[in-house]
């Protein structure tokens, strides 16, 4: 019986990687981190309002998606949605100025932190409604059949949502359709304050991942704090759904070691657990695989350092100096006609 | 001219619209082997294969999803509901996910889809299964709701529909299925938004749309016969709507009956009030009111309801009252 402490099963890497995909992949995850630790010290002070939730912990999930797949795979995720969106491509600045709420934002300031979109880059959201982003991912894999393409839909939700009902009804109409959509639940062991093995009946049983067997689906478990396993894991499925296989169920497994977002003092977990789980820091492993390689220096690491955070003070400028919506932006994207009479008294 | 009935008006928009346009398809329960619950999609698998026509399990919240997400990855999905009742189930993805797509990502996502099936009372189906919706779907910015009443109306607007590009909910009428009107051979487009003058008249205005426009039409040929003359107004579409046809009738009739198939409470007749009471005050020479369902479900013995649905007697009395002939 699980309770609490999550065993994560560590498989031996496979792959070898080059230089490159190391500092790919450092980079990545580095970028994600600096973004929003200066988030958070935003937040703290008012720039950021609303609801912001943090990817911290998470991103190997990210990285090792983005390199094992294509760009012309479409995405799309919660609102836990900061790292893959930057993950994808989407600059620091644009990035940060939808979270200072700037015209100059990813959603033009309209969407905030919940919901980052961005076209060129195939992310379609940023969906605030847990597990709404489920059947619409099935719905983005739908038309890449149908158009007769052969890329897949990486759909990414949270072991909150494997509880709603829309995943049960996508699984089984992307089985009987065989469309090319990868299933990715990042399971960080917490919804808010509910501890996965709470609120999920599956979890006993092995894991959230045996949700999508009796589907006929493909299911995994694999360890995400290990960038090389997710990259294996989601190359095996991306092969197998380009093969013309169907869908595909991964369970990550993970760890946010912020609260659930900003207002959450954590009080349902112990602090040998958030320290359990730092020992494992997916970022601090890849950089000793880099030592031990001999694929980079601790000097190389700081110029990295350097580097990202000189991009993160730009992207906080950028998001500062930037203009809010000004107010007509309100009656705009609200419907592709221009010509909508709105009703205003 | 041609008469074919509402159920053949609205095939041969959706046969039309997807021969002109490779990207568009119909999904829903049972509209490709079975022919449509209610026969609307007969023969189209036939004629476009199962790529095309696509029946779906039970699961309409996972089907409107995917279709939502066809039509931000490129393609024009017509979503394809038994009955609107079960879109209830949907909901949560026609409100938060279809209706809200262009706007929070900044104008980049925008949902092209239809979404249509039969709305409101069908006879004796009891509560659950004899509901309207144009008032909820109406309220939510972001979408658009089309409501019609026969044949012609409903293949103009259907077309217009899979041409929008904006999130379209097309409301129809088991009880209206096999009702005929004419319809032309030629291809012929009706703008959404656009209300129409049914009849024109000068003492009465009475508004309404779908299946009560019937009963208004009734109501109409009694009040003629009794030497009123009435202006009856087909409004068509719910959002947006078309208040500058009603206002201008009022300008000449001074008196305004609104006949909806809807609850009394916030319903589509309660909107066009407040805006008639802003922007004609000083023209109208009677209350406005409002003839609807009443406000209880739909019972299921006919005694009931009878007295639930609005009837020729209650548009009559309506009018009457706002003539003071009563
Ligand atoms: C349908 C719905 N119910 C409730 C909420 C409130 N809520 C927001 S996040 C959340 C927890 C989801 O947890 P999980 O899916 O594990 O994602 P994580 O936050 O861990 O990334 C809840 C209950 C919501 N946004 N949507
Ligand atoms: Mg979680």
């Amino acid at each position: 019986m699980y309770e609490g402490n999550v065993t994560i099963p560590e498989a031996p890497i496979k792959g070898e990687y080059s230089k490159e995909q190391y500092w790919e992949w450092l980079e990545i995850m580095l970028r994600i981190r600096r973004f929003e630790e200066r988030a958070q010290i935003m937040y703290m002070q008012q720039k950021i309002r609303g609801f912001l939730h943090l990817y911290i912990g998470q991103e190997a999930v990210a990285a090792g998606t983005v390199s094992a797949s294509r760009h012309s795979d479409p995405v799309i995720a919660g609102y836990r949605e900061h790292g893959i969106a930057l993950a994808r491509g989407m600059s620091s600045r644009v990035a940060m100025a939808e979270l200072f709420g700037k015209i100059t934002g990813c959603s033009k300031g309209k969407g905030g932190s919940m919901h980052f979109f961005d076209k060129e880059n195939n992310l379609y959201g940023g969906f605030a409604i847990v597990g709404a982003q489920i059947g619409v991912g099935a719905g983005l894999a739908f038309a890449e059949k149908y158009k007769g393409t052969d890329n897949a839909c990486l759909t990414f939700f949270g072991d909150g949502a494997i509880n709603q009902g829309i995943l049960l009804e996508t699984l089984n109409m992307s089985k009987l359709w065989m469309l090319p959509v990868l299933f990715i639940v990042e399971n960080n062991q917490y919804a808010m304050g509910t501890a996965v093995w709470r609120a999920s009946a599956l979890y006993p049983q092995g894991g959230l991942y045996k949700i999508a067997e009796p589907f006929g689906i493909p299911a995994k478990q694999v360890n995400g704090m290990i960038v090389e396993e997710v990259h294996e894991a989601i190359s095996e499925a991306l092969e197998f759904i380009r093969g013309g296989g169907g869908p595909y169920f991964l369970e990550i497994l993970t760890y946010r070691y912020r609260g659930h977002s900003m207002s959450d003092p954590g009080k349902y977990r112990t602090r040998e657990e958030l320290e359990e789980y730092k020992k494992r820091d997916p970022i601090e492993r890849v950089k000793k695989t880099m030592l031990l390689k001999g694929f980079a220096t601790e000097e190389d690491f700081k110029a990295l350092e350097q580097k990202i955070k000189e991009e993160i003070d730009d992207a906080v400028q950028f998001a500062e100096e930037s203009p809010f919506p000004p107010p007509e932006e309100l009656y705009t994207d609200v419907y592709v006609q221009q010509d909508y009479p709105f009703l205003e008294d | 001219m041609r008469v074919i009935t509402m159920r053949e008006a609205i095939r041969e928009a959706m046969i039309e619209e997807m021969k002109r346009d490779e990207r568009v398809f119909l999904m829903g329960e049972e509209v490709a082997q079975y022919d449509g619950a209610y026969k609307v999609s007969k023969g189209m698998l036939k004629m476009f294969g199962p790529k095309r026509v696509i029946d779906t399990p039970i699961s309409e919240l996972g089907f409107a999803a995917i279709g939502i997400g066809a039509a931000l990855n490129g393609l024009r999905p017509i979503v394809e509901f038994m009955t609107w009742n079960f879109a209830l189930l949907a909901a949560d993805q026609i409100i938060n996910t279809a209706a809200k797509m262009l706007y929070m990502s900044g104008g980049q996502f925008n949902v092209p889809i239809v979404f249509r099936g039969p709305n409101g009372f069908a006879g004796q189906l009891s509560a659950t299964h004899s509901q309207s919706f144009e008032s909820m779907y109406g309220h939510v910015p972001g979408l658009k709701v089309v409501s019609p009443s026969n044949p012609y109306d409903a293949k103009g607007l259907l077309k217009s529909a899979i041409r929008d590009d904006d999130p379209v909910l097309f409301m129809e009428a088991e009880i209206l299925y096999n009702d005929k009107g004419e319809v032309p051979e030629e291809e012929y487009l009706i703008p959404i938004g656009k209300a129409k003058i049914v009849r024109e008249g000068n003492d009465v205005t009475i508004v309404s749309f779908n299946k009560t426009m019937k009963i208004v039409l009734e109501a109409s040929d009694e009040l003629t016969k009794e030497g009123i003359s009435p202006e009856v107004i087909d409004l068509r579409t719910i959002r947006p709507m078309d208040y500058e046809t009603v206002i201008e009738s009022i300008k000449k009739t001074n008196r305004l009956v609104i006949v909806t198939e809807n609850w009394p409470l916030a319903n589509v007749g309660d909107e066009l009030t407040y805006v008639v009471q802003k922007e004609a005050f000083d023209y109208l020479d009677a209350p406005v009111r409002c003839v609807t369902t009443a406000d209880t479900p739909a019972p299921y013995s006919p005694s009931l309801l009878q007295i639930w649905f609005p009837s020729v007697k209650k548009v009559i009395n309506a009018a009457k009252e706002v003539l003071y002939l009563l």
